[in-house]
């Protein structure tokens, strides 16, 4: 393996791969971007050109900042986003730690059932949950958008999480128990923390689709006071007319958080605490 | 105080009986050791005594009382993993003092304890270290520091040395036996190695299939086993079996016995081989020779050298011959 490692030409094999698919990835982002602070002849001009001094705008971040209410979408989107999260990983944590430690009748049918959600798109039962959310009142609340995304999380979370919780020491856990610690403790003490790793996946999974979702915000949430930042967004792509310096700003502004949220969870990833634990 | 029985446990998981009817009563203060083939049931029934796992019927009285329905922080009991089971994130001094915390003891006593049992096992210079940066024999060291410092009753041990490399392997092992005499507490301890089985218990619980074949000292269950099993499990090179003809035994006699230490090499005798092989070992030499198709051991003391295909007569005294019924139960006359 060190040898395959230490090659110089294996080496720059994979530098080369790399580089290119980041390239190739960060290639719209950085378009994106660039374009947000130029004229709108320019853009259509010479998209792929760094503004100069004579394209140099900011026009298209006052439009933003100016039409519509931006930091209360922008407030909206990221309550949304954080407390679906929140929400996801501590019951899709919980469930899972219940079906891999636990033996009981049935934990396999459980398992199942709960994992039937990841091959059924949430959104085909679109219409009941309107329904739902008219019949108790939740409708244009953030709170439904919230539930719905929660229930569209959770079975990929429970899958993932039960699978790494089954890895987790069955010695550590009993340790814990001979120790007195009850089953609450040895999950948030014990458990969590050693499955770090995986949380932080399941939240990147969860993270982006929640943010840019168009779909429920639209419909169970399309009020001026719940407008999510994806569908406050919208107001600047016509039928006829697309102010695309808003547009291009408005995206610009709504990498930011996600990318923050992003490196947050991704450190989360690279840390292991594990090793040293268990032999 | 620390005394333990068990009384007829049996434990199924769903409809696979892994232990049948144990019955089991331990001294205050014995070290006694489970051993027996890989998934014999050892960790299983050790788990029902530490109350990790419950036993379909039966008791388990830890002290003359009753624990079934006790939950293993309140037995009285600490245990030791064979992967160490140290908490990752918490220090040495925290992972040892962990259990008394949840107790809700004093802190003073708190860390008087801790301070004892790393005093007793040396490992009062890395009490601020955490796991992952002890060595392997400290790890263990610290994972028997932490049930040293609950002052339990009984001490369950889960072979505790399989994971160390040999040599540090025989300095624990003194180090338990050394514990032992100190703290005089019961301790049950599960392992499949002889060696440790023969010198550190006072009394050897011989296990197979679910099953107790035999409790007793490691001398009675090596001088007088009660079946074949047992015969064949402690002693190594195990004990050599051959089918009872080549000794003329009585018709309902199946299977004889020969320890390889009680056997010499002749030059005349009633049993003649040729000698298919030889092990070196410096101190002893073992010589293994083919009698009429099966494979006989011989432990000779000191070195030897034998020409391999020689024929050579086995010496021995019909004193050290064991016999057993059809059954594999030992006969004894
Ligand atoms: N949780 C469980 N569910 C089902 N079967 C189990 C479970 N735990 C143990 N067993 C079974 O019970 C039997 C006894 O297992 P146990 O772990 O007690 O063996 P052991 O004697 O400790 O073996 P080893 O020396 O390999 O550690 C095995 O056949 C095992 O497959
Ligand atoms: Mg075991």
């Amino acid at each position: 393996m060190n040898k395959v490692r230490h090659n110089p030409l294996n080496i720059f094999a994979a530098h080369a791969a790399l580089l290119t698919y980041t390239v190739i990835a960060l290639f719209p982002v950085i378009v994106i971007l660039v374009n947000s602070f130029k004229t709108r002849r320019s853009i259509f001009r010479d998209p792929l050109a760094l503004p100069n001094t004579d394209t140099f705008t900011l026009i298209g971040y006052e439009t933003v900042l100016k039409q519509g209410d931006y930091f209360l979408y922008f407030q909206n989107s990221m309550i949304v986003t954080v407390a679906s999260l929140f929400f996801i990983l501590l019951f899709g944590s919980m469930a899972a730690f219940a079906l891999s430690e636990y033996r009981f009748k049935g934990n396999t049918l459980m398992a199942l059932y709960l994992a039937i959600g990841i091959m059924i798109p949430i959104r085909l039962g679109t219409i009941s949950i309107l329904q739902i959310m008219v019949a108790s009142g939740l409708v244009n609340t953030l709170t439904a958008l919230i539930l719905v995304y929660i229930a569209q999380g959770l079975p990929l979370a429970v899958f993932i999480l039960s699978e790494f919780m089954r890895q987790v020491s069955a010695d550590l856990k009993d340790a814990g128990r001979i120790d007195g610690l009850s089953e609450y403790r040895i999950f948030f003490v014990l458990v969590l923390p050693l499955v770090r790793p995986a949380m932080a996946t399941v939240a990147v999974f969860n993270m982006i689709p929640i943010w840019n979702d168009l779909w429920f915000p639209l419909i169970l949430a399309p009020g001026e006071a719940t407008k999510t930042l994806t569908l406050g967004s919208q107001i600047f792509i016509g039928q006829f007319v697309t102010d695309w310096n808003a547009v291009l700003s408005g995206l610009s502004m709504a990498i930011l958080p996600v990318m923050i949220l992003y490196v947050i969870f991704s450190r989360q990833l690279i840390r292991g605490i594990t090793s040293g634990a268990v032999k | 105080m620390g005394s333990l029985s068990l009384r007829n446990i049996h434990k199924s998981f769903g409809s696979v009986e892994v232990l049948k009817d144990i019955n089991l009563e331990v001294d205050e203060g014995e070290f006694v050791i489970f051993v027996g083939p890989s998934g014999c049931g050892k960790s299983t029934l050790l788990r029902i005594i530490a109350g990790l796992e419950d036993a379909s019927s039966g008791d388990v009285l830890i002290a003359d009382q009753r624990v079934n329905t006790l939950p293993p922080s309140n037995r009285g009991i600490a245990m030791v993993f064979q992967t160490y089971a140290l908490y990752p994130h918490l220090s040495v001094r925290k992972n040892m003092s962990l259990g008394l915390k949840q107790a809700k003891q004093p802190t003073k006593y708190i860390t008087e304890r801790v301070n004892l049992a790393a005093d007793m096992l040396e490992l009062t210079p890395y009490l601020d270290r955490r796991p992952a940066e002890l060595s392997g024999g400290q790890r263990q060291r610290v994972a028997i520091g932490r049930a040293i410092v609950r002052n339990p009753k009984l001490f369950l041990f889960d072979e505790p040395l399989s994971n160390l490399d040999a040599a540090l392997r025989v300095n624990t092992r003194l180090e338990i036996a050394r514990l032992h005499r100190e703290l005089e507490t019961t301790i049950i301890y599960v392992t499949h190695d002889q060696v440790e089985a023969m010198t550190l218990a006072d009394k050897i619980v011989v296990m197979q299939n679910g099953r107790i074949e035999q409790v007793g000292s490691p001398m009675e269950l090596y001088n007088d086993p009660d079946n074949i099993f047992v015969a064949g499990f402690i002693g190594s090179p195990a004990m050599n079996f051959f089918s009872a003809r080549l000794l003329e035994m009585p018709e309902n006699i199946k299977t004889a016995g020969l320890r390889p230490e009680a056997i010499s090499i002749k030059k005349s005798g009633k049993i003649s081989g040729e000698i298919s092989h030889l092990e070196h070992l410096g101190a002893d030499t073992n010589v293994y020779i083919d009698v009429e198709g099966e494979l006989i051991t011989v432990r000779l003391f000191g070195q030897r050298d034998y020409e391999i295909g020689s024929t050579v007569y086995l010496g021995f005294s019909d004193d050290d011959v064991f016999i057993f019924d059809e059954a594999g139960r030992r006969v004894r006359n």
